[in-house]
């Protein structure tokens, strides 16, 4: 521990590490453990404070049939068996695997080939366009919610006006539950898109054009570039992209919220709205704990899951 | 949206280092608009271009229908048939929003929210993402693998715990309980902390032979070297604090404290919604974060900003 060696060995691609000989060496050990800790104090505690005590409590809690005052009163594992007995936790959690199973495809092909055409000096107005598929970055989860409630309003939305004008019949956007879900998942990518594309830009940017050059004299097409040089190229980025967006969706909550509020009926209500009504609105904490924990695990799975794949992969 | 408070590393990274400015022309993926010539693949492809602007239009449509709606009077917003743009103009329905809901307030609240969050973060992740990357040592690799964690694992999940702690601090129902809470981003620590890698250890270790303490060598060499990372996150921590609702809906009782993505979604939630006023209120408080962004917008769309750093 301490060796006075400024070390980047998280980082393969940063300089090699360089030895810092010093004369005093225990003066300046002290200075390399307590300078650091200096630094990261407050992030520390920020740390313990609300990520391991709200977990350790909320453990707690899921043992207990805790209504959010009075004494904790212990009650084994019966919020566990109640939950998995509890027909709207199923079908909260898998509405919620739908929607993530749906949305994250739908925002990495979004997202990806908007940055294709984007770095294209093919394309002519790229700022431009840029800028205006990065806008919707700026919008909040719950404004992104009334935009798609105003423009796939069943009775007053601009998308239904057009169907009717062409001829067709208008679609029960919000009385239908799968219609609902299908505008949250266009409502997802198209909030999701702008940011995963900044990452995609910035990593094909880094594909060497060399590469690029050889597989073209090799007789690559335009695809078979694409699929073999340029896709491995950026799998890191991709990797990184569908775990975060994976995250991201399985705690989607806000924008639900705005345009559907879970409707019809609590159809499309997600995992995270669910812990939301039982916890707060039904005042159940242990019981909403115990959901937690189980969407905790859940989360940890699909993290670890995806880690492993990119390995063998790697 | 995925603006995911919390990245991973790798992510962190290509936003904090990017890729190169200057590159040579390169391909797309769609080979049936390619030229095969390599002179040619420089000039403009007309049907690429056509397609990036259909895309762009495709985004643009549901922002443009919602702000042009916001513009009608409230008997023309359901008047068939609809029309793009608002055959008359008005601006009542942002007064009425302005007046009916107590958004003078709501701003205010957002706002204090929003700087002093962001002012935090900045300076704590700047601190810590440089202790990650310049001191090795067990208790720095230990909080790294603490702050990926959270990534894995958002404590949006586990609400009522989170509650619990923010009540026994005694933050309930104040702007405090939100603005404290959110200061740690795993995404901020780990943008500086990869900036910092790229900065040459020379530069640490002539700072020291001359006799610089550590903290000094931090706040007056590493910390003005970051700008742009600095930059770059309080955007991006600005635009986080801004729009978040889950905290502000979960600490804040008393609507005198609300922000504004909680008076929105009240809006909202009503059982008839008052739709001039919901679109009104919705369109003035997209403005800030719309002036901040196009004054600022080059440290967010060139992820890449900070790559003539390295030198």
């Amino acid at each position: 521990m301490a060796q006075p060696t400024i070390s980047t060995a998280a980082a393969p691609e940063a300089p090699a590490p360089q030895p810092v000989r010093s004369k005093t060496a225990q003066k300046r050990r002290n200075r390399y453990i307590i300078a650091p800790l200096v630094l990261i104090g407050v992030n520390v505690v920020l740390f313990l404070v609300f990520f391991v005590w709200p977990g350790a409590l909320g453990l707690l809690y899921s043992f207990t049939d805790y209504r959010g005052i009075g004494k904790l009163h212990f009650i084994g594992l019966v919020n566990f068996q109640k939950l998995f007995a509890d027909a709207g936790f199923y079908a909260a959690l898998g509405r919620t695997f739908t929607y993530t199973v749906l949305s994250v495809p739908l925002v990495y092909v979004c997202s990806l080939g908007v940055a294709a055409l984007l770095v294209s000096k093919a394309v002519r107005g790229r700022t431009a366009a840029k800028m205006v598929i990065f806008l919707p970055w700026l919008i909040s989860p719950i404004v992104v919610g009334v935009i798609w409630k105003w423009l796939f309003g069943q009775d007053f939305g601009f998308i239904n006006f057009v169907i009717s004008t062409v001829g067709g019949n208008p679609l029960p956007w919000s009385s239908d539950g799968n219609l609902a879900l299908a505008v949250v998942i266009f409502a997802s990518a198209w909030g999701g898109t702008a940011f995963n594309m900044l990452l995609f830009i910035a990593a094909l940017k880094n594909i060497p054009e060399s590469l690029l050059e050889a597989a073209e004299l090799d007789g690559a097409n335009a695809w078979q570039r694409f699929r073999h040089v340029t896709l491995p190229g950026i799998a890191p980025t991709s990797f990184m992209v569908i775990l975060l967006s994976t995250i991201h969706a399985m705690k989607e909550f806000a924008m639900i919220q705005a345009l559907t509020g879970g409707g019809p009926g609590t159809q499309n209500t997600l995992i995270v709205q669910y812990i939301y009504k039982t916890g707060f609105e039904q005042s159940k904490v242990g019981y909403a704990s115990a959901a937690s924990m189980v969407l905790m695990v859940v989360l940890l799975a699909i993290a670890l899951i995806q880690l492993r794949f990119n390995r063998k992969k790697g | 949206m995925a603006t995911a408070a919390n990245m991973p590393p790798a992510v962190a990274e290509e936003t904090a280092t990017g890729g190169e400015r200057t590159r040579a022309p390169r391909r797309t993926r769609n080979g049936r608009n390619q030229p095969g010539n390599r002179e040619l693949r420089a000039k403009a492809s007309i049907p690429l271009t056509v397609l990036t602007w259909l895309i762009a239009a495709l985004y643009a449509l549901p922002l443009l229908w919602f702000l042009l709606s916001s513009f009608k009077p409230g008997s023309e917003l359901f008047s068939y048939p609809l029309s793009m743009i608002p055959r008359e103009w008005t601006f009542q329905g942002f007064v009425d929003a302005w007046e009916r809901v107590d958004f003078a307030r709501y701003f205010l609240n957002t706002a204090t929210v929003s700087i002093v969050t962001t002012a935090l973060t900045v300076f704590f992740s700047a601190c810590t993402g440089y202790a990650l990357a310049k001191y090795n040592n067990k208790g720095t690799r230990l909080f790294f693998v603490c702050i990926l964690a959270t990534t894995m694992l958002p404590t949006e999940v586990i609400l009522n715990p989170t509650f619990s702690v923010i009540r026994d601090l005694g933050l309930y129902n104040s702007l405090a309980g939100i603005i404290v809470p959110s200061v740690l981003t795993a995404t901020g620590v780990f943008m500086f902390r990869q900036f910092f890698l790229t900065v040459p250890d020379d530069l640490l270790h002539s700072a020291r032979i001359d006799g610089a303490g550590e903290l000094a060598i931090f706040f007056r060499i590493m910390l003005p070297l970051s700008r742009p990372i600095l930059f770059t996150l309080a955007i991006f921590s600005f635009q986080w604090r801004w729009n978040d609702y889950i905290w502000p809906l979960i600490v804040l009782n008393d609507p005198k404290w609300y922000t504004l993505q909680v008076a929105l979604r009240s809006i909202v939630g009503a059982e008839n919604i008052d739709w001039p006023v919901l679109l009104g209120a919705s369109v003035i408080s997209l403005l800030p974060l719309v002036l901040v962004f196009f004054v600022f917008q080059k440290y967010v769309l060139n992820a890449d900003v900070s790559a003539g750093l390295k030198d």
